[in-house]
């Protein structure tokens, strides 16, 4: 559990925003700017944040889904942004995403045979021969009957596809899965089924995962370590029991404070934000959270805060980017509400 | 595993192209004038293959001892200025409309599917310089833009095939063009990128099947335009030549008699309405049939 299987260095997607009469580049969404992070064997790193933190678009430019504009991306050692298409289509083999609508990510015209033969098709990864034994395995591993290999995708519930998603995601060994939102979808009772799943699956094929989730509920039960992020930056990242019961970054503090709590007269302190999000295509200067931080001066409107450890307050691999992780704990500094 | 689901025995379930085909045969079975389009359509096929067998009279030999003869039980729709029998020209004409129709759709259908799919998937530059081409040949009337190609390549049946062929092609090409763009968002094409698929593999396993409906109603629509010009080019000279028994060949020879012997052009004209208004009402239906929105 020590080597890092994913690095990503200093990665960023900008979609250009086309405009005038002869389309062009008038600005760029910045969904995602300038992250890094790195993801070790075996584990799992949840990223989380509201809709639009850019945590979707990190997974799919890992993926290279969308081509990042810059960056690094280093897979067990090979930068994946540097391959050629035929490279890089071999190399997708160790990396596979479970998306997060089950009605939309199969093929409604392929049966769950055709879908898993595909798979191991494209990557030539199971002889011909052996292909069916191998289905009917996956089938077992995801919890699926083998009756159900020859039906058509309109023929399961939406928990059931999400296994077929799984199982196609499987077909191909990976060592890295990204879950994109992959149970968000689904009923309280089988996000359960399928989170205890990948848990297993994760046991028995060793497998990593970067799950990319908004609920903090899912994201407790699965992860190892947690990545949270606002308006295309990682404000705080840090192992979970790290960033769940000491949080540094004042957002972090409001998203945790924002779970509910299964108890009618319990005391909550909740802090509550002011405002949106502002736009991705400007974002504010300095961090970009202190249009909406309650501990907010003039240096936040400036400094673009780096990720940093304070090493009393945090244990080692807990980062937080704000420049006052100690003011704002010994309660020098006070919320201002205006 | 508790979810498990529990092993039952193996049972092929039926294919959904089967169940697919059987509502849509459904929906169309509700449309009366669909299914009359319909039927019309199988018997001009029927005729094409079987007419030229059951009809005595020569096609093309003339008889000028009987020129202008009038419908009668000898000759059901009369004789034309050679002494030809019209109804067995009619009868031998339907499968050079029929063979007009299909094959100039065809190519049209296959090069504008190319053209829309590659525009569609790749996007960029690819797109815009391919659909301003579609453009520019969706900006002439289509009539004009067919007389032109037939007159640089020169008259015949197989330029006029390829005449109605070009000038289908835009009309494919935006149509495929835009389900590609719905069909590409999709996150089973995703998928399958995640999983190392080439585009070609995406492209005709995974996107085509999934247009083909649009692809269909077009085409069957296409159909009744493409016989339509077929017969106006063949009508100004530019088609069929004589003595071929083509339609529109044949309106232009009888239009000098039309106030004295009116069959000369009412016959022919009749046939081409009769195929256009078929695959127009049966084109309409089937949209109506394929379209998943419009459930019962």
């Amino acid at each position: 559990m020590t080597t890092n299987l994913l690095q990503v260095n200093n990665l960023k997607q900008y979609f250009p925003i086309k405009g005038g009469f002869f389309g062009r580049r008038v600005n760029d969404v910045k969904a995602v700017d300038d992250i890094s992070f790195a993801v070790k064997e075996g584990e799992t790193l949840s990223i989380v944040g509201e809709s639009g933190c850019g945590k979707s678009t990190t997974g799919r430019a890992i993926l290279r889904l969308d081509e990042p504009t810059s960056g690094e991306v280093s897979f067990n050692g090979v930068d994946l942004l540097s391959l050629n298409g035929r490279e890089m289509r071999k190399q997708r083999k160790d990396l596979q995403i479970i998306f997060q609508d089950p009605y939309a990510s199969i093929n409604p015209r392929q049966t769950v045979r055709k879908v898993l033969d595909e798979a191991m098709e494209i990557q030539n990864v199971v002889p011909r021969k052996d292909r069916a034994d191998r289905m009917m395995e996956l089938m077992e591993t995801v919890g699926l009957g083998r009756h159900q290999l020859d039906r058509f995708p309109h023929e399961f519930s939406g928990g059931q596809r999400q296994r077929i998603g799984i199982a196609r995601a499987l077909a191909v060994d990976p060592k890295l899965i990204v879950c994109d939102e992959s149970v968000s979808a689904l009923d309280v009772s089988i996000q359960a089924q399928v989170l205890n799943l990948l848990k297993k699956l994760q046991k028995d094929f060793n497998l990593t995962y970067l799950f990319i989730s908004h609920d903090l509920g899912v994201v407790r039960h699965i992860s190892d370590r947690v990545m949270v992020m606002y308006l295309g930056k990682i404000v705080e990242i840090g192992d979970k029991k790290s960033v769940f019961d000491n949080p540094k970054h004042p957002y972090t503090k409001t998203l945790l404070s924002a779970i509910p709590v299964p108890d009618p007269t319990a005391e909550r302190d909740q802090i509550v934000l002011r405002g949106d999000v502002p736009s991705p295509i400007d974002p504010p200067t300095g961090c970009r959270f202190h249009t909406r931080c309650p501990f907010a001066t003039d240096k936040c409107k400036e400094e673009v805060p780096e990720l940093r450890q304070d090493a009393d307050l945090m244990k080692d691999g807990h980062n937080a980017a704000c420049h006052y992780i100690e003011e704002i704990e010994s309660g020098e500094m006070k919320p201002k509400y205006k | 595993m508790a979810e498990t689901t529990p092993n039952q025995p193996v049972t092929k379930p039926p294919s959904p192209f089967v169940e697919n085909f059987k509502t849509v045969m459904k929906k169309l079975k509700k449309n009366k004038a669909a299914m009359i389009g319909g039927y019309m359509i199988i018997f001009f096929f029927l005729v094409s293959i079987i007419g030229p067998w059951l009809t005595v009279h020569p096609v093309t030999t003339p008889d000028l001892t009987n020129r202008f003869a009038p419908p009668s039980t000898e000759n059901w729709f009369g004789t034309d200025n050679f002494g030809r029998d019209i109804f067995t020209r009619i009868v031998h004409g339907m499968s050079i409309t029929l063979y007009i129709g299909f094959a100039s759709v065809a190519i049209g259908a296959f090069f504008g599917v190319l053209i829309g799919v590659i525009s569609g998937y790749y996007g960029k530059k690819i797109d815009s310089v391919l659909m301003r081409i579609m453009d520019v040949l969706l900006a002439f009337p289509g009539i004009l833009l067919a007389l032109a190609i037939v007159t640089v390549l020169g008259g015949s049946l197989q330029n006029v095939v390829i005449a109605v062929a070009i000038f289908s092609i835009p009309m494919f090409a935006r149509i495929v063009r835009g389900s590609t763009l719905a069909v590409r968002k999709l996150e089973y094409v995703d998928a399958v990128r995640a999983l190392g698929a080439t585009d070609v593999r995406i492209i005709f396993r995974h996107i085509l099947p999934n247009i083909m409906s649009p692809i269909i109603v077009q085409a069957t629509l296409r159909i009744a335009t493409a016989v339509l010009t077929a017969s106006a080019l063949s009508y100004l000279g530019l088609g069929a030549q004589p003595p071929t028994p083509e339609w529109g060949a044949m309106l232009s020879d009888g239009r000098a008699y039309m106030w004295d012997s009116l069959h000369l052009t009412l016959f022919p004209g009749l046939a081409i309405v009769a195929v256009v208004l078929a695959f127009n009402i049966f084109g309409d239906g089937l949209r109506d049939a394929l379209d998943p929105k419009l459930k019962d």
